[in-house]
């Protein structure tokens, strides 16, 4: 997986440093204050549910709004915080895209290089060299309106990296695409921002699409970062319920913790889970694949109550109370009824423990 | 900062055209009505004297009139034309739509035409009867003026309303058993009510400043606009025409403003 | 099957039709009878045309050069104002453009009344076309601005002019580059609308013109009252000569821009 960013990209673009970065519509705070450190060449993906800010710290990157005080964005350690986003040359590509109609695709990534006043010729050699990274030579004379969404959205990329940006900002740039294009584009545009080794912000509501592109993912959460990290850590060590709720999928098993054993009443059977540490209420959290079916006495027995095929795996609705619903991920080569009652363990590396909800 | 200055660059044609030659004309136009002879009371001028408290309920029933017939016209013919395909249907709308064009005087001279001493109702009456029916300089010729240059705009915004009234609410009150009245008294007639509120506030206020219709059939009765003018030119009078003119011009957009938070109010409820 | 009400509706619509065309058709017959009291058998001719034209040819010119000034005006002043409005929003670009909108409410009448009150003094102004001009841009902006805004309602500008921002267009150029040709539909749907009121304007022209500053309408008043049917009809087909086309230009480009929409 994209741990790091691949150590033979050419670094490019700058590195981006917020401080206390925050933002108020209407004596609403929208951003609580927010310190970002973005590593040039970095792609940092901000994820999170609608509302939750994310597309506002991006416009507060790329210029489009005023932060609510003075040095609180750098770009290379430069304070950018009252440069507009005309001078403050990043790239940016739209939700909708944001390509003129009135433009041809070729016209429209050759916008921000006439703007710059690129020489014809250096200008055209750059377009034509960008769209077809893009793959978009043959289309380069059609109105936009003649082209596709997938296209569109290319145009858009190429648009925004013609003029070599410091840092690229993408504000859910798939979100209109169907799933399938969606799937497809994302690797293409994680394969192609590595490859241009750009400093990149990219805003989602798509987990998935997160972990596919991102070198790091922040988790936005009311105005705030509630997690910023690497993919892998996000997903198994989620800081908090809502992290853990909003990527991927979490099974919860709440309790009382009693002499370092977690007890839970299922009717005349006791569950029994070995976890250690002082007394209290708690609630233990495990991802769907992090059990396995085992013979040992002590596991952990659930009652089938539905069975889902995904293709490798399939996903079992299992009740261990009829309080206690569990998503289990097995191998699908085994087979299960429903109503079947099936014993097994939780790994316990991957059981997490976050505080009792209020 | 430059996003600013350029805010201001974009306005300030609009800004320097309107103060100089729309709120300022305004003001002087009010400082006028109120310096005549009688002062302040030159406001209400238009309600105590007869002359002109007459000359104001003539206008204001003729725009009355012209406005119910036209809403009654228009919103059938509207009805008619809406989603019917028939070849020619663009010429017809067409023709329907000329008169948006033609100022109150050419107007004026369509009714002469029509219903004139030379006119074409007066001629076929003459051959068939022997009597030359003439009715362009009366009250009901200059009603008939008047409809000729409400209908076209009046027709446009109602066709507009009914053409994205969806036809399965008709069908579905068919399905119900609703007759042809009930459907449109309940489910037709509510959709259009936003496009006939505009559509006949425009008409009512066209038709309390329309002046070249009556200036052309110079007929005996003096609607309002008539009067301004004649204060104006042969009384020479400013003060009571300036009068006249902020009353007419009150009672004009009291009747656009109470139209468009009725259409306002009535698009949100449905 | 037939309802009645169907039958209804048509006839009433092909009266209104009839209402509406058969004086159109009436006054270009007029226009080119010989005698119009004695009907077809006299025969016809373009004789009155020709006399209308000895008249009134300047009418006809100083009406389409301020029907360009005032499409110049309107321009100059309603396409920026149109947009300024939409970027500023809220109730203070409500305020204006009820403002802006008032002399579609108030009768022409009174507002010729009160740019005479106002300017009347300055002579060279009051006596020129320009003074004319100015009272029809004052009555054809709101039409222009409309025009501009529904067609700015329809397209996603704040996104195409942060789309250019992004990259390095400063904010005159982007109004240029990308919201003018964006909004060019509403502007051309709107000049052919100014146009066609301002050969067409009567209220205010009527109060405001000189004898020097005659225009069409103001002719045909003239021509009504006191020359024969036959020329007053000769000169109202130069007039519609003038403005059927353009009402079937404001036509053809509503419909195209309804099926740009569509698809």
């Amino acid at each position: 997986m994209n741990a790091q960013a691949p150590v033979n990209a050419v670094r490019s673009g700058s590195s981006i440093t917020t401080r206390r970065l925050s933002k108020t519509f209407n004596g609403m705070t929208v951003l609580q204050p927010t310190d970002l450190e973005i590593p040039a060449g970095q792609i940092l993906v901000l994820l999170g549910p609608s509302g939750c800010g994310k597309t506002t710290l991006l416009r507060l990157i790329a210029g489009l709004e005023r932060p609510d005080g003075h040095d609180m964005i750098r770009f290379d350690g430069e304070d950018v915080s009252g440069v507009p986003i005309e001078k403050r040359n990043v790239g940016m590509v739209f939700q909708s895209y944001a390509l003129f109609p009135n433009m041809t695709v070729a016209e429209n990534v050759a916008y921000g290089l006439k703007i710059r006043k690129v020489e014809r010729t250096k200008r055209e050699a750059e377009t034509r060299r960008l769209l077809a990274l893009v793959g978009l030579e043959e289309y380069a004379d059609r109105r936009i309106s003649a082209v596709s969404g997938g296209q569109r959205q290319r145009t858009a990329l190429a648009r925004a990296l013609a003029i070599k940006p410091r840092v690229l900002l993408l504000d859910e740039p798939l979100a209109a695409l169907d799933a399938v294009l969606r799937e497809r584009l994302r690797v293409e545009i994680g394969l192609l921002l590595r490859e241009f080794g750009i400093t990149a912000v990219y805003v989602t509501h798509d987990q998935a699409e997160a972990m596919a592109i991102g070198d790091r993912i922040a988790v936005m959460q009311k105005g705030r970062i509630a997690q910023i990290d690497m993919p892998q850590e996000i997903y198994h060590r989620p800081a908090n319920d809502f992290v853990a709720d909003f990527v991927g999928t979490m099974n919860r098993i709440a309790g009382r913790v009693e002499n370092g054993v977690l007890t839970i009443r299922a009717g005349e059977t006791m569950v029994r889970l070995n976890v250690g540490g002082p007394d209290r209420p708690t609630t233990l959290c495990f991802r769907p694949e992090a059990v396995r079916l085992t013979s040992a006495s002590g596991a952990v027995v659930a009652r089938i109550a539905a069975a889902t095929f995904f293709g490798a795996t399939q996903r079992l609705v299992a009740e261990v109370t009829p309080e206690c619903r569990l998503q289990l991920d097995l191998p699908s080569s085994l087979s299960f009824t429903p109503g079947q009652i099936i014993p097994f363990d939780i790994d316990p590396a991957a059981i997490l423990e976050f505080k009792a909800r209020a | 900062m430059d996003s600013r200055r350029f805010d201001l660059f974009l306005i300030l044609p609009l800004a320097i055209f309107t103060l100089a030659f729309l709120i300022l004309p305004l003001a002087r136009l009010t400082v006028e009505a109120g310096s005549g002879p009688q002062g302040l009371a030159g406001f209400f001028v238009i309600l105590t004297e007869a002359r002109f408290r007459n000359s104001l309920i003539v206008t204001l029933i003729l725009a009355i009139a012209t406005t119910v017939a036209t809403l009654t016209v228009a919103t059938v013919a509207a009805q008619t034309l809406a989603n019917r395909k028939f070849s020619g249907r663009g010429l017809l709308l067409s023709m329907l739509t000329f008169p948006l064009a033609f100022p109150g005087v050419v107007v004026g001279f369509m009714i002469i035409l029509f219903g004139g001493r030379l006119g074409l109702v007066g001629s076929v009456s003459k051959s068939l009867f022997g009597a030359n029916v003439v009715f362009a300089y009366s009250l009901f010729g200059l009603f008939l003026g008047y409809l000729y240059f409400s209908v076209p705009r009046v027709l446009l915004t109602i066709l507009a309303a009914a053409e994205k009234l969806d036809p399965s609410l008709v069908e579905a009150a068919r399905s119900l058993g609703a007759s042809p009245l009930a459907i449109q008294r309940d489910v037709v007639l509510p959709a259009l009510f936003p496009a006939m509120y505009t559509g006949g506030a425009l008409c009512f206020a066209t038709a309390m400043g329309a002046f070249g219709t009556a200036f052309t059939l110079a007929t005996a009765i003096d609607v309002t606009p008539m009067l301004i003018y004649t204060e104006f030119t042969l009384a020479t009078n400013a003060s009571m025409a300036a009068a006249i003119s902020i009353a007419l011009g009150l009672v004009t957009w009291a009747a656009l403003a109470i139209a468009r938070s009725r259409a306002m109010r009535d698009t949100k409820g449905a | 099957m037939r309802q009645w009400t169907t039958i209804a509706g048509i006839a009433i619509t092909a009266l209104l039709t009839l209402f509406l065309v058969v004086p159109i058709l009436l006054s270009v017959y007029a226009g080119l009878t010989v005698n119009y009291a004695r009907g077809i058998s006299a025969g016809f001719t373009f004789e009155w045309v020709r006399q209308v034209w000895d008249l009134y040819a300047d009418t006809v010119w100083r009406s389409l050069v301020v029907a360009l000034l005032t499409l110049a005006l309107t321009l100059l002043i309603g396409v920026p104002g149109a947009y300024a409005l939409a970027r500023k929003g809220g109730r203070f670009a409500r305020a204006v453009e009820e403002i802006v909108t008032l002399p579609v409410a108030v009768p022409g009448l009174a507002l010729a009344l009160a740019l005479i009150l106002s300017y009347g003094g300055f002579g060279t102004f009051r006596k020129s076309t320009l003074f004319v001009v100015i009272g029809h841009v004052l009555f054809t902006l709101p039409f222009m601005m409309r025009s501009v805004i529904a067609v700015l309602d329809t397209i996603d500008w704040r996104t195409l002019d942060e789309g250019a921002a992004s990259l390095g267009s400063p904010a005159w150029r982007r109004f240029v580059d990308v919201i003018l040709p964006n909004v060019r539909p509403g502007i051309v749907a709107g000049a052919l609308t100014v146009v066609t009121l301002s050969i067409g304007e009567f209220n205010l022209t009527w109060m405001m013109h000189t004898p020097m500053t005659k225009t069409l309408p103001v002719g045909l008043a003239d021509a009504y009252a006191s020359m024969r049917l036959e020329i007053a009809s000769a000169y109202t087909i130069v007039f519609l000569i003038m403005v059927i086309p353009l009402l079937i230009g404001v036509q053809l480009i509503a419909g195209l821009t309804e099926r740009r929409t569509k698809s």
